[in-house]
């Protein structure tokens, strides 16, 4: 396989006294291979093509900055504004974190309670549903009416979206040990808690880190969601706020560099939890092994 | 070892079972007035159709289902179901190799020490000794998902002996198996088994297997489950390819298997 790779053409004579059957098997890896370039160059090519044709048209069209800024612009601003929007991405990032923290810790821990008691999963998890369905845009105002202090506020609602599928996937994932597994603990005497830290844990661990995949994206969400509803400036302001502030202000360019800026957190938050999962996975579990076919 | 265990036959059963009948909330009549004496140092094969309850009376023998009606009584004189398989240092291997994915073949072995507390380091040689029975020592490191399927049940015996039981229970443990991993697998139980002298109880359905390995075949028929008849395999061991194309083999052949016909014919007539 490494020799298809770098020797690019495979010399005639080769693989004829080689394998004639193996045709098929190099057209395979040749098709492999020009996938694996097309996997990078595609999007990054296309995302070139979508900003030089946006600068273009701005310019083309002399549309004011005010409206849509040119990308060269976007970036300008990106660099200017730095101090102010960093210091709003630390805002948010803090809720983010600390909000998925805590999904974590009660989501894992609810799933724990819910698998001991059938009865404690029956008489609460509707409430998780309710908190689920509704939007956090209709609740976050009460929050804010009820709760004193903004950041507690901030980090409830941003909770509230992040908590269930962590919660929903570790509850399907501690029920789902192999009950032959089960047997065996039951067999060897295995107490309530060596099951769950020998057997079901272990087997919650995939379907966990799949809601924490899920969480990672909404708690920067409702971390956003909550900031534009709290909308109140001053100390500890994160990046709706700026966003808020920028539109009142019509400066569209700062709009466009704090929302890239939120982009890019969520994707490198994803890439993270990706890489968590996959370094946690990578040694037993089918999504994170490689195969020949 | 198997001089020892023949003299031992002589002895109180092992475990008995007096009129031991299961019958399951929708009304299943799984067993139906069994009884059975396993005497310590037997290989016992139960065989029998799906359906015959066969596994049920395995499961009730390691305490993870209770039977409806009679008693079991151990040699210990404890009576009852096991409340704990390690009371009656029981294992259990079960037709699927049923490891930890997770966890490597070394952590898989250890996992009934260190669920008695044992550490790594306290239960290493016990583990590495059990893996040489099976002939994994080498792979102690690898993860489930690197080994065959023969490997894996390898591993799973290894676990089952780990904790040096008196009593191996084993579910069908070669059905899933190709025939040449099942054959060098059978030699190899056969082999452990005359070197430690523990007691198996072998559920099969497979009238070949059950005759190469046993001493005793109990032929049990299905609805209600029960035993018609109680085989004695005087085949001397240790028996090998041999004894498979011997006329001995052959004769034990024919009698199980006209015994497991008699027996589902039985139950056809009965049932319908």
């Amino acid at each position: 396989m490494a020799d298809l790779t770098t020797s690019g053409p495979a010399p005639n004579l080769e693989t004829a006294s080689q394998a004639v059957a193996d045709e098929k098997e190099l057209a395979r890896a040749a098709r492999a291979r020009r996938d694996r370039i097309a996997r990078w160059v595609l999007p990054v090519l296309t995302m070139v093509l979508t900003i030089l044709g946006w600068e273009y048209l701005v310019v083309a069209n002399e549309i004011p900055h005010y409206i849509l800024p040119r990308p060269s612009l976007v970036l300008e601003t990106l660099v200017k504004d730095w101090p102010i929007l960093s210091a709003a991405l630390l805002v948010t990032l803090k809720i983010t974190f600390g909000a998925l923290a805590i999904a974590v810790v009660g989501g894992v821990g609810l799933a724990i309670l819910f698998s001991m008691s059938k009865w404690v999963e029956m008489s609460f998890y509707p409430y998780a549903i309710i908190l689920q369905v509704t939007p956090i845009i209709v609740i976050a105002p009460l929050i804010f009416i009820y709760v004193d202090s903004k950041i507690a506020g901030l980090l409830i609602c941003a909770w509230i979206v992040a908590f269930f599928p962590i919660l929903s996937n570790t509850t399907l994932g501690l029920n789902s040990a192999d009950h032959n597994l089960r047997n065996l603990m039951e067999l060897y005497g295995a107490s309530e808690r060596q099951t769950l830290w020998h057997l079901k844990l272990p087997s919650a661990l995939p379907f966990f880190l799949g809601g924490l995949k899920i969480a990672g994206g909404l708690s920067l969400i409702g971390a956003i969601v909550a900031e534009f509803v709290a909308g109140t400036g001053g100390v500890g302001s994160g990046l709706a706020f700026r966003i808020l502030e920028a539109s009142y202000r019509l400066n569209i360019p700062r709009m466009f560099a704090a929302i890239i800026l939120i982009s890019f957190t969520g994707i490198l938050i994803f890439a993270a939890m990706s890489l968590l999962s996959h370094l946690l996975l990578r040694k037993w579990h089918e999504s994170a092994l490689k195969r020949e076919n | 070892m198997s001089l020892a265990a023949e003299a031992e036959i002589s002895q109180a059963p092992l475990v008995s079972l007096r009129h031991i009948g299961k019958t399951f909330s929708n009304g299943t009549v799984a067993l139906h007035d069994m009884s059975l004496d396993i005497q310590s140092g037997e290989f016992v094969s139960l065989l029998g159709p799906s359906g015959c309850g066969k596994s049920t009376v395995l499961r009730i023998i390691a305490g993870l289902g209770h039977a409806t009606t009679g008693r079991m009584t151990w040699a210990d004189g404890e009576n009852g179901p096991a409340a704990n398989a390690q009371d009656h240092h029981i294992s259990f291997v079960f037709q699927e190799p049923t490891l930890m994915p997770w966890a490597t073949v070394f952590g898989n072995v250890w996992l009934p020490l260190r669920l008695k507390g044992a550490t790594k380091a306290e239960a290493r040689d016990r583990v590495m000794e059990a893996l040489a029975m099976v002939g994994l020592e080498a792979f102690e490191t690898a993860y489930p998902r690197e080994l065959s399927g023969g490997m894996k049940m390898r591993v799973s015996i290894a676990r089952a002996l780990v904790t040096q039981p008196r009593l191996l229970l084993m579910d069908e443990p070669f059905a899933a198996l190709d025939e040449i991993t099942r054959f060098k697998l059978n030699n190899d139980l056969l082999d452990l088994w005359q070197r430690f002298g523990f007691t198996v109880i072998f559920v099969t359905h497979s009238v070949f297997e059950s005759v190469y390995l046993s001493n005793r075949i109990v032929v049990m028929a299905a609805r209600p489950g029960r035993v018609v008849e109680d085989i004695p395999v005087n085949a001397p061991y240790p028996r090998g390819d041999e004894f498979r194309t011997s006329e001995t083999y052959n004769a034990f052949c024919r009698t199980a298997s006209e015994s497991l016909h008699a027996a589902m014919a039985g139950s056809e007539d009965g049932h319908g």
